[in-house]
């Protein structure tokens, strides 16, 4: 804290607007982030350790805004886009990047000035800079999420992605929960003043290309050109398999956990995010077409929907399975919408 | 008494979608106008505004009090009433009790029915505030968004996005409601960053003017004003132009609660990229403005419309700019990555890129395109339509999709086909050539304009014409809203080129060599008739579309000249026009009637009314129905005539003077006769006729004008 504090103070100097002091080190932003919405009563979680393409994915986010329980989260998730990846050689682009994400359940009143006040805290002069927020709606396709919000535009900088969640696995979300992704290395490379993302200072000492850049060159290569379509397409039929496995053998208990023995369905969930992995990787293959597109993302989002419905009877906030017969087709219908 | 005040109400949301500003602020107005009059307190029209953060109306004056109603109650009959003494008897007391009016204060009345006890009763009416307490409430959930959101939880209301505060006055005092768990007051917001919060309002205009010393200009036409007059300042400065964009100056408009205009520059390096490239990445990706000197050519400088007073620092400039480079850094890079092979090289990647699984590759989709094309532009020359040329027709259609595996269009779908169309220009094909591929996925939309030259059309037609019969042939048919390969817009995209170009196809003929071609090409699908005729169907449904919503022709015309045949829809385009023309004359209506008279005729009469037996001269018994046969036979000749030459006025005007004979048989005719081969007879003739005269329009789907 000591550490972020003192970041701090340098960065309020700094947001008279003449930039004489580089903004804030990668690792200085995540922690002054951190801080600022552990304040807010945020718990700081850590990444999760299954690849994802995005904070959505964590299990503190696709679970935790499901029933009725108030939650607030705050961590870093590496995410990765295999079809983003251009082998270290775009200054902007990149196979694996970092989001911040925040979950706050239920969604407070002012949350907008929430997060605003916290780009304060990155530097930001709110009256020196045009700050916007222009309509995006979010969605999941696999994930059978979506949500309503904005694209947060720094100077025209896409710096952060806002939703208001109205469904998660086919549910609808009750009470809603506001999500906000933070891009850091846009962020970063904003407050430092760099083009490429790759001279961006990590720490004092460190730049991002230092620490990053041999694996963005390797993973872009076998994203690209290394990865076996068919082997890629039998791991995903199998960890598809596996998670079908769990879901198709778990009890059932009408209410609660205590003392029943429970599928482990976070574990089908991990085979599901593998699936969607997967699936990316074939698809910055070029191994997927239009149609097999929409049924591969139906296979991940049926694993997805299932899931988290289970989750929901089990902690007792859905009466039965039976009553969310439907829940599998609702959600294709409004996700698609 | 004051028995009027002014009127405000503001609801206060967060960011609102731009686009969907103006619509709201429009519905609002309706609604408010609406609920206003159905209570009577409407009396001046209502102006109602939209930005990012609230829709607002005001309004000059609304009543403060509605108008009391006298109504007359009626009880029991006066017979019943009084006794013969003339004194109230039970029924007139418990009516008075129940009226709450005392005996004396009643009196009788006459009715059409008789005399009648009575009491008068007034409604007193309810002061203003208290109505609208109840209505802006209503309207708020009355408010339809394309896609609303809940945020207190399921249960609760639907908006746009969340609403936070609501001013609601009425001759400066708070209409009191709660909605959502915000109360109606008298605070409004200022600009996020600019403005003060809470700020207290009495009225209409002093809103509007708190609200700009707050840096928020409520009304749009002001803002629109600001930002035209700031582009104009800063492009005189510069001696440049505007590239005109009317979409996205009213996007900025809706964007910004204070629009300010500010000029930034980017490197001269990137004017190597098309206009089109760069263009685009302004416009579609940032929102900015580009400029062009007088030879209309790209300077390297942009308008941004940002969300302040001013760029106090020159940190907004720095930003914008900055953003701009690395999106310019891209596409250049994309542009000299492309062109490092030979457009026609990018066909064996599509090979890769599916179209659809079962439907193949995109390579698949460019040779049977290629096919229908040289086909199309083939039949165009036999015609000997001008300019139809075979040889570019097939090689556009070979190049068309080869964009599709470029760096470019992959980052920037929105130029797919422009992008074809420039890197084919540099790479030296014929500029007949470069046109038809830049413009094959022409017309999006039906108020895009078709390709400009006849390759472009043969191309495009052949394009959507694949899409149809494939999809149709594997069962992919648009339902309601699901139209994933957006086949209503191809369908109605051969309609337009066809209609707007003026040239003949047969459809038929098109669709069947489609599916020919799908069968001898990968991936060998073979369609089925059902299918051709689905498509066909579905073609048939978008021209009716658009010729009655488009090109302005009523619906009984189209359906009448359709009835008559849709092979070639410029043909039909010909009835319809002759058809319209001719509907008002004297005897058309009249003969359209009898039409429809004929068609219910044979209809009642079932399938073996007569119709297909050949008519009997020697059973025409009366003058009127030998005349008609006559009359028919000579008319036919003549409108035949007409017909073959394509003038379908004269031959309607020549069958429409059939219309005295026709009014003549009904008149002495009776059809269904006793005796059955008379009657068989007669229908036969009635048969024979409606078809002779259905083969321009089927009149009997005309219906009357009303005068």
């Amino acid at each position: 804290m000591p550490i972020a504090a003192k970041q701090l103070k340098e960065n309020m100097r700094s947001a008279t607007g003449q930039r004489k002091q580089p903004g804030l080190s990668l690792q200085a932003m995540i922690f002054a982030l951190e801080n600022y919405w552990s304040d807010q009563g945020c718990i700081v979680q850590q990444p999760y350790d299954v690849e994802v393409g995005a904070g959505t994915m964590h299990p503190e986010t696709f679970f935790r805004v499901l029933g009725p329980n108030p939650y607030r989260v705050v961590y870093v998730q590496p995410s990765r886009r295999p079809a983003d990846g251009r082998y270290g050689e775009n200054p902007n682009r990149l196979y694996k990047h970092s989001q911040l994400q925040v979950i706050l359940k239920s969604s407070p009143v002012d949350v907008q000035t929430l997060y605003l006040n916290s780009l304060h805290v990155l530097g930001i002069d709110l009256k020196q800079h045009d700050i916007r927020f222009e309509e995006d709606n979010w969605e999941s396709p696999t994930l059978g999420a979506w949500g309503v919000g904005w694209q947060v535009l720094l100077d025209g900088l896409e710096i952060t992605q806002f939703t208001y969640f109205q469904q998660s696995g086919g549910m609808d979300l009750d009470p809603v929960s506001c999500e906000l992704t933070y891009g850091l290395e846009r962020i970063a490379a904003f407050l430092q003043g760099v083009d490429s993302v790759f001279q961006l200072r990590w720490s004092n000492t460190s730049t991002y290309g230092d620490i990053r850049l041999a694996e963005e060159q390797q993973f872009s290569a076998y994203s690209f050109e290394w990865a076996d379509p068919k082997r890629t397409r039998e791991m995903f039929d199998l960890c598809e398999k596996e998670a079908k496995a769990i879901l198709a053998r778990r009890e059932r208990p009408a209410v609660g956990i205590a003392g029943k023995q429970v599928a482990p369905i976070l574990a089908a969930y991990d085979f599901c995010l593998k699936c969607s992995h997967l699936f990316n990787v074939l698809d910055s293959r070029g191994a997927i077409s239009t149609t097999e597109r929409a049924v591969l993302i139906a296979r991940v989002r049926a694993l997805s929907c299932e899931v988290a419905r289970d989750y929901c009877v089990i902690h007792g906030w859905s009466e039965s399975l039976a009553e969310l017969g439907d829940a599998n087709q609702r959600p294709v219908e409004q996700v698609r919408r | 008494m004051k028995d009027r005040g002014a009127f405000l109400f503001e609801i206060g949301c967060e960011e609102i979608p731009a686009g969907l500003l103006k619509k709201a602020a429009d519905e609002l107005k309706v609604l408010l106008e609406k609920h206003l009059s159905a209570n009577g307190i409407f009396i001046e029209p209502l102006s109602t505004y939209g930005a990012s953060r609230r829709l607002a109306a005001m309004c000059s004056a609304v009543l403060l009090q509605q108008a009391d109603e006298r109504t007359e109650v009626l009880g029991p009959p006066k017979s019943i009433a009084f006794d013969n003494v003339g004194q109230p008897t039970r029924a007139a007391e418990s009516f008075s009790e129940k009226q709450g009016i005392p005996m004396s204060n009643l009196y009788t009345t006459i009715t059409p029915r008789g005399e009648y006890l009575a009491a008068a009763r007034v409604i007193h009416g309810r002061p203003a505030r208290e109505i609208l307490a109840e209505v802006l409430p209503g309207v708020m959930h009355e408010l339809t968004f394309p896609r609303s959101m809940y945020w207190t939880g399921k249960k609760g209301a639907r908006f746009i996005r969340p609403v936070r505060w609501i001013v609601a006055l009425l001759n400066g005092k708070v209409v009191p409601f709660e909605y959502e768990m915000v109360r109606s007051g008298n605070a409004t917001e200022g600009h996020r960053f600019l403005g003060r919060s809470k700020i207290q309002v009495s009225g209409p205009k002093n809103y509007v003017e708190k609200l700009r010393r707050n840096f928020v200009l409520v009304d749009p036409a002001e803002r629109q004003k600001k930002i035209e007059r700031e582009i104009r300042s800063i492009v005189a400065k510069g001696k440049w132009r505007l590239h005109e964009d009317a979409g996205l100056l009213e996007l900025v408009t809706y964007l910004n609660e204070y629009p300010t205009v500010i000029r930034g520059d980017f490197d001269a390096e990137y004017l190597e990229l098309p206009s089109e490239v760069t263009v685009t990445v302004m416009r579609d990706h940032q929102k900015y403005f580009a400029v062009e000197n007088r030879q209309a050519e790209i300077e390297p400088h942009f308008l941004a419309v940002i969300n302040l007073d001013k760029d106090r620092a020159g940190l907004v400039r720095q930003g914008h700019e900055r953003v701009l480079r690395a999106r310019l850094a891209d596409a250049q890079f994309f542009w000299r990555a492309d062109q490092k092979r030979r457009l026609a090289d990018y066909n064996e990647k599509l090979a890769h890129v599916t179209f659809e699984s079962r439907l193949g590759s995109y390579r698949d989709k460019t040779e049977r395109m290629r096919h229908l094309a040289r086909k199309i532009a083939g039949n165009w020359f036999d015609s000997g339509i001008h300019g139809a040329d075979v040889g570019a027709a097939d090689r556009a259609a070979q190049l068309s999709k080869c964009d599709l595996a470029t760096e470019m269009v992959r980052e920037f779908t929105e130029l797919q086909g422009v992008m074809g169309g420039l890197y084919a220009r540099v790479q030296g094909e014929d500029e007949e050539v470069v046109w038809a591929i830049y413009e094959h996925y022409k017309p999006v939309g039906t108020e895009d304009s078709i390709p400009r030259n006849l390759t472009g059309c043969a191309v495009s037609i052949a394009d959507k014409l694949d899409s149809l019969v494939a999809c149709f042939g594997i069962g992919i048919i648009p339902s309601g809203s699901s139209d994933p390969f957006a086949l209503r817009r191809a369908a109605s995209g051969i309609v337009q080129i066809l209609l707007e170009r003026g040239i003949p196809l047969s459809l038929s003929a098109a669709v069947s060599a489609s599916a020919q071609t799908l069968k001898a090409n990968p991936p060998k699908i073979d369609v089925g008739g059902e299918a051709e005729k689905q498509v066909l169907d579905f073609i048939g449904d978008r021209a009716r579309y658009l010729l009655r919503e488009k090109y302005g022709f009523g619906y009984d015309e189209v359906n009448a000249a359709m009835a008559a045949g849709a092979d070639d829809l410029v043909d039909v385009r010909n009835r319809v026009l002759a058809l319209k023309a001719i509907r008002h004359s004297k005897n058309f209506a009249p003969l359209a009637i009898a039409f429809r008279r004929i068609r219910k005729i044979l209809e009642k009469a079932g399938p073996d009314g007569g119709r297909g037996g050949s008519v009997n001269l020697e059973l025409l018994q009366l003058a009127a129905e030998r005349d008609l046969q006559r009359e028919a036979r000579a008319l036919a000749e003549r409108a035949g005539k007409h017909k073959r030459a394509g003038e379908y006025k004269e031959a309607l005007e020549a069958i429409s003077e059939l219309r005295p004979t026709v009014d003549r048989f009904f008149d002495d005719v009776l059809v269904m006769d006793k005796d059955e081969a008379i009657r068989r007879n007669r229908l036969a003739l009635l048969a024979g006729l409606l078809k002779e005269f259905s083969t321009i329009a089927d009149f009997s789907e005309m219906v009357a004008e009303e005068k």
